[in-house]
């Protein structure tokens, strides 16, 4: 292959519409459809008494009420997603609750009438009443169990899971230095600008459902609906349109409407749309992140960690649809770049009475280096020793892959961490990083950490080059603003010879591409990249097969230039890729297009069948890459800051990452997801905590109170980039998606605690929570 | 009101919010709405060439008004507004969604400083939520675009 196009900064093909106003999202199909709302629990946990939808089915404008009663799959519990041995007590929710409600925003009944403003009225006249139940909330409060969320889960664990490398009891016994540390994450919410939609479409004529979703796994939402109404798969369409954001929550399903607006439209005959606002959006959307641990690390006197033993409870929500893929992340996650000779980790997936979790951008890993990173600055701290140089003792050295590291990952298999090299990522942070600023109340942060990217199973692509030349392309899984149109371009542009505007991307349309999984775990440069890559390596195959028997030369002596197939070393003998196509295909009839060459007095006459054996007719191919394991991104994040000791106002002077992707598809594309990242990193170290109260209200469920960054808190970021190619799939690539966010609670706490002098054990912070800190000091 | 240059009539619904009003009467989907309580930025629109959330203003309140979309920056069959081609040129945009909203808040920018400091560019979009880039792009873009409406 040549790279003319591969690690090239080429500006994105999908702007221009979206720069017009021509976007696609969910909400701008509009075709007469009926609008929705949903009537939610105000009661993070109640038992329904009664419910009366019979004002608002009568007011006019309204088409059809729902409750769990009127719906044939009223009584069903929805799917749980990622099933596990050790998940004894999974639950997940209906789509609407009839008996009892285990979170503030869980749904209740559903509205449907002639546009938004009639449903809000109507929804607001359904009477439901509620007898209180106790209110679990926060994972310490569900371990202590004095009330249960679920009745029948005893203790209010889901699932409990303990693994172990080494001997870990023994190991910290002989240790010279041993420690206990107790960390804390609180809940964060990825609040992408789009809140979620589904509109949907039923034709009785043809029998076939089209719906579009902003999720980010149409194929799965397509292979559900099928079986709950009993079509077969080729009549349900599911299409991600242009997508607002995504970064996890939007791979959840089913949620409740993505159920519930097609049922309406097959019911009603008429197109339904339901468009989620804001407020819902914050308890109706899956959330993520806390989690309780209890370390216990082993060291000797030059810094080196001998056994690492954690013991953590993750607040799992109301309902475990997202199985048990969260603590496993974080327990595989907490040893990072770092050689761990022992290590134990138990956790207990703990139910409260909050919105579900399941993963947000980062995905168990944000805590998990934060666990390790506070640990490795307390052995630090407690030796006066370098903070940095404490790290560079323990990292796992280049030689060392593939590194076993022996405990479960979220693909089935053990973590094996492909390739890499952390002390150079370390030592050119460092370098980076430069001298520290003058003045008072500056502190330094540093963290290295991995990602396990790249997830099985599978993704697949279809290629085809048509007579005009043009190649269109196709994969399963959606963009939420990836630039998958872009990158993908650059790798079939790459095999088949052409421009990069000359290939046309679908993505996450079940009509072009029916099979795959989804966008999610920084997967999709892994999956669907290299898909791409081995189905325009066939496309390419199958254009030299074609021109050899055209030009009457060895497929070998051919390469795809410019547009053209061609002999090497004499460009002047070749056809056009779209020729090509016509070859393709050998038709009878001439119908345009240059399609007369494929007919059958048009070449010479030739023995045997037109299209050989084995041959499909078109230029085109669906290859499929199914990852042997995950791939494993690492990286680099430091930071000075300045933390104002009487307004705790915070202040980014520098922040630096270098990062380790594999081999690089496009730098700008790259740069946008790690500066994203961090971003995202920042709000959700600082500004962004999910507040919850004891009755379980979630009191800052709005962009007022819960605090986003704006350009205004965001520093420039600095980023270099070091290339160790995965050797586990064909491109050399790993995922880049999440790594902006990962340390980022790690290096602002390392930077605010030394800057403040205050031990930092929790995440988010806030002003107002230094402030207190300081007092306490 | 006056849209993008044409004269439309006022809604019938006089709740109907300026931005379901062009997004749903009028078909301008570009103008996009992502926490109805006007704190994103995402449906800001031009009222009288100054920068406004659609969100918290009714349709009947425009009456008698000027307002711009970002459709109405450049026709389809011209090159982009020189704001639009910045956002492009500094890969300022992701998913999109915040996009057009940025869009008209730095035109809306420019039209008052025409070579902002590094500190009005910030409180310049400090109105609007991006949740994908993390800003440095966008305001590489206020930069290049300055350059552009320069030539």
């Amino acid at each position: 292959m040549t790279t003319k196009w591969f690690g090239a900064p080429v500006q994105r093909v999908e702007d221009d519409r979206l720069l017009r106003g021509h976007g696609r999202f969910t909400d701008d199909i509009g075709e007469g459809a009926a609008e929705c709302c949903f009537v939610r629990s105000p009661h993070a946990h109640a038992r329904i008494t009664s419910i009366d939808v019979s004002a608002a089915r009568e007011m006019p404008g309204v088409l059809v009420v729902y409750t769990a009663a009127d719906l044939p799959f009223g009584a069903v519990d929805l799917p749980l997603l990622i099933p596990h041995p050790n998940l004894t007590h999974g639950r997940t929710q209906r789509c609407l609750a009839s008996e009892v409600v285990r979170y503030a925003g869980e749904a209740v009944a559903f509205v449907v009438a002639e546009n938004r403003y009639l449903a809000e009225d109507a929804a607001e006249l359904v009477q439901v009443e509620y007898e209180p139940l106790p209110v679990v909330i926060t994972p310490e409060v569900a371990a202590a169990a004095e009330h249960l969320v679920h009745e029948d889960v005893p203790g209010n664990v889901a699932a409990e899971m303990v693994q172990e490398t080494g001997d870990v009891m023994a190991a910290l016994a002989r240790a010279p230095r041993r420690k206990k540390l107790r960390f804390r994450y609180e809940r964060g919410a990825s609040c992408p600008m789009e809140a979620r939609a589904v509109w949907a479409r039923w034709s009785a004529e043809e029998r076939k459902l089209t719906v579009f979703d902003s999720t980010q796994s149409p194929t799965s939402i397509r292979g559900g609906l099928a079986v709950l109404f009993g079509l077969p798969e080729s009549h349900v369409e599911v299409i991600a349109p242009d997508v607002g954001g995504g970064f996890g929550p939007k791979i959840m399903l089913f949620y409740p409407d993505e159920l519930l607006v097609p049922y309406a439209a097959m019911q009603l005959g008429r197109p339904v749309k339901w468009t989620e606002d804001r407020q819902e959006h914050f308890t109706a959307v899956n959330q993520e992140r806390a989690q309780v641990h209890e370390v216990e690390v082993g060291f000797d006197a030059e810094g080196n960690v001998l056994a690492l033993n954690d013991d953590f409870i993750h607040d799992g929500g109301a309902y475990t649809p997202y199985g048990l893929i969260l603590p496993i992340i974080t327990a595989a996650q907490i040893p990072g770049p770092y050689r761990i000779p022992n290590y134990r980790v138990r956790f207990r997936d703990m139910y409260t009475n909050a919105t579900p979790t399941s993963p947000y951008r980062g995905a168990g890993r944000p805590h998990a280096c934060f666990v390790m990173e506070r640990t490795l600055d307390a052995i630090a701290s407690e030796l006066e020793l370098d903070r940095v140089e404490v790290r560079r003792r323990n990292l796992i050295q280049p030689d060392a892959f593939p590194y076993n590291l022996g405990v479960a990952w979220q693909d089935g298999n053990t973590v094996v961490y492909d390739s890499g090299d952390y002390p150079e990522l370390l030592d050119r942070a460092v370098k980076m990083l430069g001298p520290r600023p003058e003045g008072d109340h500056v502190g330094m942060g540093i963290a290295v950490y991995v990602e396990g990217t790249g997830v099985g199973p599978y993704e697949g692509a279809h290629v085809q080059v048509l007579v005009s030349g043009k190649v269109m392309a196709a994969t399963g899984i959606p963009s939420q603003g990836q630039a998958h149109a872009t990158v993908w371009a650059q790798i079939v542009a790459d095999e088949l010879g052409v421009d990069v505007a000359d290939v046309e991307i679908s993505s996450g349309d079940t009509r072009r591409f029916p099979w795959g999984v989804g966008t999610f775990a920084s997967r999709g440069a892994v999956t669907a990249g290299n898909a791409m890559h081995i189905a325009a390596g066939m496309v390419a195959d199958k254009a030299r097969r074609i021109a050899a028997d055209h030009l009457e030369v060895d497929p070998a002596d051919l390469e795809l230039v410019d547009g053209r197939v061609r002999v090497k070393g004499s460009p002047d003998r070749g056809m056009p890729l779209g020729a090509v196509a016509v070859l393709s295909n050998p038709v009878r009839y001439a119908f345009g297009g240059g399609t007369e060459a494929a007919t059958q007095f048009a070449s010479r006459p030739r023995p045997g069948p037109r299209l050989h054996d084995g041959e499909q007719p078109g230029l085109e191919a669906t290859g499929y890459y199914s990852p042997p394991g995950s791939t494993w991104a690492s990286g680099c994040h430091a930071a000075f800051v300045r933390v104002d000791p009487q307004t705790f106002r915070l202040e980014i002077l520098k922040y630096v990452v270098v990062h380790d992707c594999g081999r690089v598809i496009n730098p700008l594309v790259l740069q946008g997801q790690i500066e994203g990242g961090v971003a995202q990193g920042i709000g959700g170290a600082f500004y962004e905590r999910l507040a919850y109260d004891a009755d379980g209200q979630l009191r800052n469920a709005s962009f007022m109170e819960f605090l986003i960054p704006y350009a205004t808190e965001i520093p420039p970021i600095e980023i270099d980039h070091i290339e160790t190619p995965s050797p586990l799939n064909p491109l050399g690539v790993k995922g880049a998606g999440e790594a902006g966010v990962i340390p980022v609670g790690a290096v602002l706490g390392s930077a605010i605690a030394e800057a403040l002098g205050v031990p930092i054990t929790e995440m988010p912070l806030s002003p107002l929570k230094l402030f207190e800190l300081s007092r306490q000091a | 009101m006056k849209v993008n240059g044409a004269e439309h009539p006022a809604p019938a619904d006089p709740r109907r919010l300026l931005s379901d009003h062009l997004r749903h009467d009028l078909g301008l989907t570009g103008t996009h709405v992502g926490c109805e309580h006007g704190v994103c930025g995402c449906c800001t629109v031009l009222l009288d060439g100054a920068p406004i959330r659609s969100c918290l203003m009714l349709a009947v309140q425009a009456e008698g008004h000027e307002v711009t979309t970002v459709e109405g920056l450049a026709r389809d069959d011209e090159a982009l507004h020189p704001v639009q081609q910045a956002f492009h040129e500094c890969h300022a945009l992701q998913c999109g969604f915040c996009t057009p909203g940025f869009v008209m808040s730095v035109v809306g920018l420019l039209a008052q400083h025409s070579k902002p400091s590094a500190q009005e560019i910030d409180e310049g979009i400090a109105g609007n939520l991006c949740r994908c880039t993390g800003y440095a792009s966008i305001r590489r873009a206020v930069d290049r675009a300055v350059e552009l409406s320069k030539s």
